[in-house]
């Protein structure tokens, strides 16, 4: 079994954690991982990307290769778009509702919501709200892994919840409580679809 | 004892390069080699790890090291091996005493950088070996097997990596460390370049290249795999996406360490009918196989369009090169704009570009000269104040020489870590030149670009220009905020009208450091 997945976002959301998080519950339960990540210029506000992926087997190439991602996870709607050519026909989309308008071009709402709406499996919401309405304003990060562990798979919900116990243990049993919340929030939003 | 650990590309080589006795690195901050020197930083504090003002001191210092008898690492991104060329090339002909590995970390595709230079070019033009690693674990073995091959053949090692190793994590399986050497200084004369000990040294380089091409042909990190009658000549990273793509009907040359093996070479051309070269960057190995094969045997690459000229290789093309055929089910989406970087909200190179262009506005004659770093940005959208962005240190040369011509005014925009690592000398030709031009130390008390690391002028930018004879009242100090703005550019309209050298130094801390630091 494999699991490719691009994280996505805008440089400064936070993308980096729940590539960690992932990352930490793979190395705990023994499976194959490479991450590509994005460092340098692109984190000044640039579009950010990581591609990760998950196997029982021996990974060779650290990218994925376009139409085989079965899975973007993305901190922002418009930049879960940017990935399509590289989604393969079964695979799900997992975003934030709310766009991150920092250009001047940003394409029109509604033409977004209606092209992300027309995939066939996509799953979106306000992460930003989510993580207010559950006490941890800066915990949108952890309600979008929440929201894609259903779809994970390789690795289950609880295996990944308490990998973010692990990451976040030296902030404190406060800010791990917050983002358990926020994680279990959303994977109720990823459950229900 | 071994364990498994997750680590990028280079945090592998530097954890290697630890264990394998290093007691020094010097580095100037470059993506993607940024991480090998702060993994060091962060976790060994018994190695020497301070930034260096530039590649060439960093170099310099290590061979000083080497001398010594000791292991020493320097790191930096492929352009500073431009800035280090003097020392790199040289280093192989005075040969080195204690281990001595050159990692430049190679951007093709230029994701953060100005051109795709390929560092392997270096190597064959200094004639020293190269390890280029496959992967995160080859990246770990291998720094520790460049640093015995140093001191074998008592040469400087390159060690080529190139971002998407860099910058990819994987758990890497790790040894045992080996102590530092000791102190061993060289008694040899051949350190003394003089002409008469230089030709000595020289043939001496000579005489070690079939050693090289002997450790080339035996390293276990060159290997020949399949039986297809296709051949692939794999470098690098390029082996990982040849194994992606599983194509059956090939053989593969696995190539990781250089000068090329050449008896390896022709075995896969005896064994196959045609060979694919797969290698990031530049069409080094190509050229190469094209030469020992002889012009009558097929031989396919970037050169000849099967892969493309420019960019990094990526899983994609290179199943395409090797006829695996693709499956994609979305196309471009629709609804979708470029989202370039930009400078952090609040960041100071804003308010000096602001006040600059508010300022130039009045003045149609006027060129901004850019330089390497954050505020390179300030060509793009809202400012486009950029005429030029070239190379570290340029902004004040090519100000200088614009200048000469008779241009007027010449700006100069340059960063306080560029400025020390290649600005000082050009100001000093301007000052002896009196050339009419203002320049901007847009100081930032960071080398913000690469993550904020220190910077090696910062508290010593006023004593530096006055140093080099900049006039005392023609080095000004600001502070870039919106609402000094009717002093900035007030001031900025007074230096450009000073008919000599003025430097102005609009000075605030990086927005990333400041929230780092109050945290």
């Amino acid at each position: 079994m494999k699991k490719d997945i691009i994280l996505c976002g805008v440089g400064g959301q936070g993308i980096l954690s729940i590539a960690t998080v992932i990352g930490e519950a793979a190395t705990a339960a023994g499976l194959f991982l490479k991450q590509a990540e994005v460092h340098g210029m692109s984190q000044r506000g640039g579009d950010v990307q990581s591609n990760l992926r998950l196997s029982n087997e021996v990974i060779y190439s650290d990218l994925i290769p376009m139409g085989s991602v079965d899975l973007i996870i993305s901190m922002e709607p418009m930049e879960a778009l940017r990935y399509l050519p590289y989604l393969s026909r079964t695979g799900r989309v997992v975003t934030s509702a709310k766009p991150f308008v920092n250009i001047p071009d940003y394409p029109d709402h509604d033409a977004l919501m209606a092209e992300l709406d027309s995939l066939p499996d996509v799953v979106k919401l306000d992460i930003e709200d989510a993580a207010r309405a559950c006490g941890n304003p800066k915990g949108a990060n952890m309600v979008l892994l929440g929201m894609a562990a259903p779809a994970i798979g390789i690795l289950s919900a609880e295996e990944l919840r308490a990998a973010i116990g692990r990451v976040f243990a030296r902030k404190g049993d406060a800010i791990v409580e917050a983002n358990c919340k926020a994680f279990d929030l959303g994977c109720e939003a990823g459950l229900k679809k | 004892m071994s364990e498994k650990r997750l680590l990028l590309g280079d945090e592998a080589v530097a954890l290697g390069a630890l264990h394998a006795g290093l007691s020094g690195v010097y580095s100037y901050p470059g993506t993607p080699s940024t991480e090998v020197t702060e993994f060091i930083q962060n976790f060994a504090p018994q190695v020497r790890s301070r930034w260096c003002t530039n590649e060439k001191t960093a170099m310099e210092a290590a061979l000083g090291m080497s001398y010594a008898g000791k292991r020493a690492l320097v790191c930096m991104k492929h352009v500073g091996m431009n800035v280090c060329a003097d020392a790199f090339v040289n280093s192989a002909v005075t040969g080195v005493n204690g281990g001595l590995v050159v990692l430049a970390a190679d951007d093709p595709s230029m994701h953060s950088s100005q051109n795709e230079q390929d560092s392997r070019f270096y190597a064959q033009f200094a004639m020293v070996p190269v390890f280029e690693p496959s992967d995160q674990q080859e990246a770990y073995d291998m720094i520790r097997e460049a640093f015995t091959l140093s001191e074998e053949l008592g040469l400087p090692v390159l060690f080529r990596v190139v971002t998407r190793l860099a910058h990819s994590r994987a758990a890497v399986l790790i040894g045992e460390g080996v102590e530092q050497n000791a102190m061993n200084p060289s008694n040899d004369r051949g350190w003394v370049l003089l002409p008469a000990i230089a030709r000595r040294q020289y043939l001496k380089l000579i005489d070690k290249q079939p050693l090289m091409l002997e450790a080339s042909e035996r390293t276990p990190h060159n290997s020949l795999e399949g039986t297809g009658r296709r051949g692939v000549i794999a470098c690098g990273i390029g082996y990982n996406y040849v194994k992606e793509a599983g194509a059956q009907d090939i053989t593969i040359l696995k190539v990781s360490q250089y000068p090329l093996p050449e008896a390896q070479i022709k075995a896969l051309a005896a064994r196959c009918d045609s060979i694919l070269v797969v290698e990031d960057g530049q069409p080094v190995v190509e050229q190469g196989v094209k030469a020992l094969l002889g012009a009558g045997y097929p031989v396919e690459g970037r050169l000849t369009c099967k892969l493309p000229r420019t960019g990094e290789l990526t899983p994609d093309n290179v199943a395409a090169a090797l006829g695996v055929p693709a499956s994609r089910a979305f196309g471009t989406a629709q609804n979708l704009a470029p989202r370039p970087p930009q400078l952090c909200p609040g960041c100071g190179h804003r308010d000096v570009y602001a006040a600059l262009n508010q300022v130039v506005a009045e003045y149609p004659g006027a060129r901004i000269f850019g330089d390497i770093g954050c505020y390179t940005l300030g060509a793009l959208p809202p400012f486009r104040a950029l005429a030029s962005c070239v190379d570290m240190g340029a902004s004040i040369t090519m100000a200088k020489g614009a200048a000469d011509a008779g241009l007027f005014p010449a700006i100069a925009v340059i960063g306080d870590s560029t400025f020390t690592h290649s600005g000082m000398t050009g100001l000093l030709d301007a000052v002896n030149d009196h050339s009419r031009i203002t320049v901007i130390i847009s100081d930032n008390l960071t080398t913000a670009m690469t993550g904020g690391q220190d910077s090696a002028g910062t508290s010593k930018f006023e004593a530096i220009c006055l140093g080099l004879g900049v006039e005392p009242e023609h080095v000004r100090v600001v502070v870039p905020l919106p609402a000094n703005m009717p002093e900035i550019t007030r001031i900025i309209r007074e230096e450009i009208e000073y008919d000599g050298v003025s430097v102005i130094i609009p000075r605030r801390e990086c927005m990333q450091t400041l929230r780092r630091h109050k945290k």
